[in-house]
């Protein structure tokens, strides 16, 4: 995305072998770096970054990459890119400083390693300026950057970069870019060695281009499956199934359970919609968890209607057939009509969020046995 | 008194011809706001029951004296209703729309900002003075006229938080939900200097979740400038790291937005912060474990 914004960046090849890396290394003639391509920070440490000499070398790396987890997350494949003569590397970054409601340019002299650790250990290595406004100044940006580029030709090299990235990031949506090391080289020349941008997802609907992107590696077949339903969704460890409308009522849903001693098996947010469907989807995702023992309903009806979201849950156990016992929590929009359908299915409906929480940690710690 | 909205405010709905318009719009009139009318562009003339529809935000302020906005128009179009509705004149704008890009934000801000318009939201269920104004899409009958102020990045589950005072007949001067964004018009410190000066209000509920550092910056304010006892409640403690929760500003990301840092920092400001929603009202009942500060 950089480079089509007119930055320039190391020439790169992917590879899904050793012999496929020792390939791409040739072009190189040898002197190559092989990086292992996770949606993830890290990789330096874990080693899946190395530097290479020759073919055998490539493929070696490669090989050795290739078979390892990066926080989890297996390396599907290397890029081989060239190899840079480094002579200082920097971090630059531009997102969205939710304080001051500006886009800030972030910039500090220890590149290569995460920002937060130096955000942590050395502060004052970090320097900030406020990009609306200035960014389109490429004289001031200019004065802001000599300060800590040693010559003119750097300073107009990341003047450039700054610019660019910047449009990158207004005209993509990003809530991040970040060029994390920003290498110098012996020849003078700053050339991002690697990077990384994060999209607004609720900008996603005006770049379909960009959506295409998404990368399925980085989420659960739940989470997907949750986003094609149009719920928020995240996977968890716990055995406790949630189903919440809203998303801050849902995250006090899964405190709660924790708090009285049991673990959520999800975040789940089924919107402030009101559709049956929804409900039933929501329910066929949870149901696939094997660690599932039992389901906690907490809805408080607001735009949703107790009655619509009491159709899904019979509905879902009609045709999902659910084998584990249900909480269900009710209140709000329609609460009666919703707690009376429930009521003459057999259900038994809660009013208060604590006891439904209780309940639901109290069942699944007899291993969901009551039904 | 209450803030920001009260049985004098004259409201009027941007999109009160949409499915969610019309239905709050109506819900807001049963509740006893004086919604005055509404905008749909190109719809001037129709009526919503009886509330007339104008073209313009501009139109409907010289025909009805409207002074706060409701939007319900969809997330590509709202922050040019916003700008709309705060060239036309209106003082307060209250964009209940979600999905609102971020940049958007970052742009619109600063512009009002400069007009000095107050926005609440956007992504937010808007404002309620019980038993005199609702400007949002909350249930009306959960609350009940009173003394607390109600602060919230939510929407259920203020619900939840309100529905337990109201049961402990702690009644509310006003409740707002500032929006599950990363940036939002109207952040809590604003709302805090409003319930610190409001007659009406005795006590302050403050309701947090994880990402960025707006509780921790708020609790700084309380520290220093706010008398009156606050209860707080953080939702999301047990979320994991670099997952978004459901609104846009609820992650935790590069170590920072966690929840333990702002009950933290509330607490050390003389906050009582509970464990569970419905210890909210329990906390200010036993009055006296409430810190007031001297200022």
């Amino acid at each position: 995305m950089l480079q089509a914004y007119g930055v320039v960046v190391p020439q790169g090849v992917l590879a899904h072998s050793g012999p496929e890396a020792a390939q791409a290394a040739v072009r190189f003639g040898g002197q190559a770096v092989v990086k292992g391509q996770v949606l993830t920070g890290g990789r330096g440490k874990a080693g899946a970054i190395r530097l290479v000499s020759s073919e055998e070398e490539a493929a070696k790396a490669a090989g050795d990459i290739l078979g390892m987890s990066v926080k989890d997350l297996p390396v599907k494949h290397v890029l081989v890119t060239e190899r840079i003569d480094i002579q200082g590397e920097y971090y630059l970054g531009i997102t969205i400083d939710r304080d001051a409601k500006s886009v800030v340019l972030i910039l500090s002299a220890s590149g290569g390693m995460d920002i937060e650790e130096v955000a942590a250990s050395a502060p004052e290595q970090i320097r900030r300026l406020t990009l609306n406004g200035t960014a389109d100044n490429a004289e001031a940006l200019k004065g802001w950057l000599a300060e800590s580029f040693s010559n003119e030709l750097q300073c107009k090299q990341a003047t450039e970069i700054v610019q660019k990235a910047y449009r990158l990031l207004r005209e993509k949506d990003c809530s991040l870019v970040e060029i994390n090391p920003l290498a110098l080289t012996a020849q003078n020349e700053l050339i991002p060695a690697d990077a990384k941008v994060v999209i607004d997802d609720n900008a996603l609907p005006r770049h379909p281009d960009i959506e295409t992107l998404r990368n399925s590696e980085e989420y659960t077949a739940d989470e997907l499956e949750a986003r094609e339903a149009g719920l928020s969704f995240v996977s968890l460890s716990g055995e406790i199934g949630c189903m919440v409308n809203g998303a801050g009522l849902a995250m006090a849903t899964m405190d709660g359970i924790k708090l009285a001693g049991g673990s959520p098996a999800n975040f789940l947010d089924v919107g402030g919609s009101s559709n049956p469907q929804k409900v039933l989807d929501a329910m066929r995702i949870l149901l696939r968890n094997e660690e599932l023992k039992v389901i906690l309903v907490n809805i408080f009806g607001g735009i949703t209607r107790c009655d619509d979201v009491a159709r899904g849950i019979l509905a879902a156990r009609e045709r999902l057939g659910i084998s584990v016992p249900m909480v269900i929590r009710l209140v709000g929009t329609n609460e009666e009509q919703g707690r009376a359908l429930l009521e003459q299915a057999g259900l038994i409906v809660a009013s208060n969020m604590t006891d439904a929480v209780r309940d639901a940690v109290n069942c699944a710690r007899e291993g969901g046995a009551k039904s | 008194m209450s803030i920001l909205v009260d049985e004098k405010t004259k409201v009027i709905v941007q999109g009160i011809t949409g499915r969610d318009g019309s239905f709050h719009a109506r819900a807001m009139l049963e509740y006893g706001t004086q919604v005055v009318g509404g905008v749909t562009p190109g719809k001037g003339g129709q009526k919503v029951d009886t509330m007339p529809v104008f073209s313009t935000v501009a139109e409907a302020i010289a025909q009805t004296g409207a002074q706060c906005s409701v939007i319900f128009v969809p997330a590509r179009f709202a922050p040019d209703a916003v700008r709309e509705a705060a060239n036309a004149g209106i003082s307060l704008v209250v964009c209940i729309t979600e999905g609102v890009p971020v940049l958007d934000m970052v742009d619109l801000y600063h512009e009002l900002q400069e007009k000095n318009v107050r926005l609440i939201g956007p992504n937010c269920p808007g404002i309620i003075s019980p038993g005199k104004c609702k400007a949002g899409i909350m249930p009306g009958p959960i609350h009940k006229p009173g003394s607390v102020g109600v602060i919230s990045r939510s929407g259920t589950l203020t619900y939840e938080v309100v529905y337990n005072l109201t049961q402990k007949d702690l009644g509310q001067s006003t409740c707002v939900g500032i929006g599950g964004d990363p940036i939002v018009g109207t952040g809590y410190i604003d709302l805090l200097k409003l319930f610190e000066a409001d007659e009406q209000t005795e006590a302050i509920v403050l309701i947090g979740e994880i990402g960025g550092d707006a509780e921790e910056k708020a609790a700084a304010f309380i520290r220093t400038f706010v008398r009156k006892p606050v209860v707080a409640f953080i939702s999301g403690r047990t979320a994991p790291p670099g997952k978004r929760m459901g609104h846009a500003g609820a992650i935790i990301s590069g170590g920072k937005g966690g929840a333990e840092e702002k009950v933290q920092a509330l607490r050390e400001a003389g906050v009582t912060v509970v464990a569970r929603p419905d210890q909210i009202a329990t906390a200010l009942l036993s009055g006296d474990n409430l810190t007031t500060r001297s200022v």
